[in-house]
């Protein structure tokens, strides 16, 4: 109604203006639609392709090929068990570790810091993120493991593993290297990611309702605990999300650190093997045929592995968004 | 404007008509790691002879003999032997170009390299894990005197595929029936033993041997005297200790008769002789009988003649064993004569 009365009344000069916009949006939304098009023709392609090459290993194991756990090249008998267990054993360690210190940085930064550290420590934490993997590889193996398997794990036996149940966790031989080592370092990459996240959504939550805690007599921690946590609940769970993505893919730094050993065991400390590092070793020398169907079989499995993952962030950060929309 | 175009259309005419001729020249080979270095040295005293170069890929053994099926290269390159069959099925010839050893590492603490020494039988007990401490009875019992931790073995092998692997497992399936039957011998196989990790590359598994205390591997002898690690003694079939370096793994390539194998693909695994060392293996060359370029196919020949003439020292300086002389007569005599270069 409105919008007809002020067209009646345009100049001739503007309505033609209007048209001009009208087609230049027109253009500017096919093409941007074309683009992002694009984008999902390369992710079914790759999924097809995936498919394609694995399905010798899928139609000769069945989907037993994923809870299977031998992997025997000379004998032609493939399972992935080793390496999903491996992936989502290091994700999960990491992930223990990493978000509760990724916490304490985001409610420092946001809640305690002092304004003139608040920038430097900021950017800090985000360029931690920018360290390319290898160096946190190379950083985990010649660095970090001779340190651990000289002080981490003796302490780690003499003091955990010496209670029933949780002593299976950490015996055997104090390598450095392995499930835990890969755990740990998987840790230090991914805390960047959701530290940062975690800033930025603490960020949003609105002064007003913060002000509002402190002014009835709330506590730093009462104000983070029910008022900026219960507010910015999903996008926390996002970040963390977006961090397990991470950390489910990474190949290089895990490749270094996590044994390469195609073994099961109950053991944190013992080498094992993660979707991506068998991959990464593998790949170059294996035979066209089973073993080589059987590594696009993994690289199946790791693709739907982060894919589930980062739905269910992208959903997450999408209702938050919503909501904050709502609320502001 | 136009004088600039021109000027860069007659620079681009020049770059591709050097590029062209330097193409024509070029030999290409690609496949095992190991050989690399000497190679690579070969080929730089080659090009300084006669400006043929020579663009070899080192992408592994397995790659090499994807590559030279594939007819993307002049000659492929592996550690591990092809099988006579499968070289006649494609119309392949294969021949050795250079020996080198493939050496047990070791990382305990107070014994010195070549202070212990071990049986092939006991060396694949230690890798299957049925030996898994280093005071075990029957490591002590061949060193007597020498003073063994009471500390479990760590187990470092290859993680990727490679032709060390082969060598390696084909010398301990040879000397260990159990190790033959449940492990069996290839570029990569399903290490036994519950304490193992793995390592990519040579360099990979020297790593893991460094860092992991009590732990041992096995590396390509290059990379022994290269990182100065700790190696164990052999004792070989002929019962006698032998230490690795180049006149042991000499040794044990004099004692091989190529010409009684087919398609001369063999490792030189527990050879016998005095002064053999057991694990020993050749890097193997791969050509076709009719190749696509014959051209650079005699070009190759011409550049492993002079390799075998006057490399022997390049190759020595860099701890390879170069073939023997008469090993060197058979390959030109009954190999290269298969290769249609005309």
């Amino acid at each position: 109604m409105n919008t007809s009365q002020s067209s009646d009344m345009l100049t001739p000069q503007a309505e033609r203006i209007l048209k001009i916009q009208k087609i230049q949006d027109f253009v500017f939304h096919k093409s941007t639609l074309f683009f992002a098009l694009s984008v999902l023709v390369a992710l079914i392609g790759i999924i097809i392709s995936l498919v394609v090459n694995a399905w010798p290993a899928l139609s000769a194991f069945g989907l037993g090929f994923f809870f299977t756990v031998e992997w025997d090249i000379i004998n032609g008998q493939f399972g992935g068990l080793i390496a999903v267990f491996g992936t989502v054993v290091t994700a999960l360690i990491a992930l223990i570790i990493a978000v509760p210190l990724s916490f304490g940085i985001a409610v420092f930064l946001t809640e305690t810091c002092p304004a003139p550290l608040r920038r430097p420590l900021g950017t800090a934490v985000e360029l931690l993120a920018a360290v390319p993997s290898i160096i946190y590889g190379m950083f985990g193996l010649f660095i970090f493991a001779p340190l651990f398997a000289e002080y981490v794990q003796p302490a780690l036996a003499g003091s955990l593993g010496q209670i029933p149940i949780l002593e299976y966790l950490f015996a055997g031989a104090f390598n450095g290297i392995g499930i835990l080592c890969a755990g740990l370092i998987l840790a230090m990459m991914v805390l960047p990611f959701i530290a940062s996240v975690m800033r930025d959504v603490f960020e949003i939550v609105p002064p007003v309702l913060k002000e509002s805690a402190y002014g009835i007599g709330c506590t730093t921690w009462e104000v983070v605990n029910k008022i900026v946590l219960p507010y910015t609940k999903t996008g926390v769970i996002g970040g963390i999300m977006l961090g397990l993505g991470r950390a489910l893919g990474e190949t290089m730094a895990v490749t270094f650190v996590i044994g390469n050993a195609h073994k099961l065991s109950t053991s944190l400390f013992s080498p094992g093997n993660s979707i991506a590092s068998t991959l990464a070793n593998e790949f170059g020398e294996a035979e066209p045929g089973l073993h080589y169907s059987s590594l696009f079989a993994l690289g199946l499995a790791l693709f739907a592995i982060t894919f589930i993952v980062l739905a269910i962030a992208k959903i997450m950060l999408a209702r938050m968004e919503a909501a904050q929309g709502k609320k502001t | 404007m136009k004088a600039l175009l021109t000027k860069s259309l007659v620079a681009g005419a020049i770059t591709l008509s050097t590029v062209t001729t330097a193409f024509a020249a070029n030999i290409t080979g690609a496949g095992a790691t190991f050989p690399y270095p000497v190679y690579a040295k070969w080929a730089e005293a080659y090009k300084a002879k006669t400006k043929t170069g020579l663009n070899y890929q080192s992408i592994g053994s397995s790659g090499g003999i994807k590559q030279i099926k594939a007819k993307t290269v002049d000659f492929g390159a592996t550690d591990n032997p092809v099988k006579f069959e499968e070289l006649e099925k494609d119309g392949l010839v294969q021949f050795p170009a250079i020996i080198g050893g493939v050496v047990p590492v070791i990382n305990v603490e107070g014994i010195k390299p070549g202070q212990l020494k071990v049986t092939g039988d006991v060396l694949a007990q230690i890798f299957m894990g049925t030996i898994a401490k280093w005071n075990d009875a029957k490591i002590a019992a061949l060193n007597p005197g020498v003073k063994l931790p009471d500390t479990n073995i760590t187990v470092v092998h290859r993680a990727d595929g490679s032709g060390t692997t082969a060598i390696f497992t084909d010398y301990l399936a040879k000397v260990n029936a159990d190790w033959k039957k449940n492990v069996g011998a290839g570029a990569a196989v399903k290490w036994p033993a519950a304490s193992s990790i793995g390592g990519k590359g040579n360099e990979g598994v020297a790593a893991n041997v460094n860092r992991v205390k009590n732990s041992i591997g096995y590396v390509e002898y290059a990379y022994t005297k290269k990182n100065n690690m700790p190696y164990l003694n052999l004792i070989n079939q002929a019962g006698q200790t032998v230490q690795p370096d180049d006149t042991t793994f000499a040794a044990a390539a004099a004692g091989t008769d190529w010409a009684k194998i087919p398609g001369m693909g063999t490792f030189i695994t527990n050879a016998p002789g005095a002064n053999s060392w057991p694990i020993t293996g050749a890097s193997f060359i791969l050509m076709y009988k009719e190749p696509g370029n014959k051209a650079n196919a005699a070009e190759v020949l011409k550049f492993f003649d002079f390799a075998f003439k006057e490399g022997k020292k390049m190759a020595a300086d860099l701890d390879y064993v170069p073939m023997p002389d008469s090993t060197t007569e058979f390959i030109r005599k009954n190999v290269w004569t298969k290769i249609n270069t005309k």
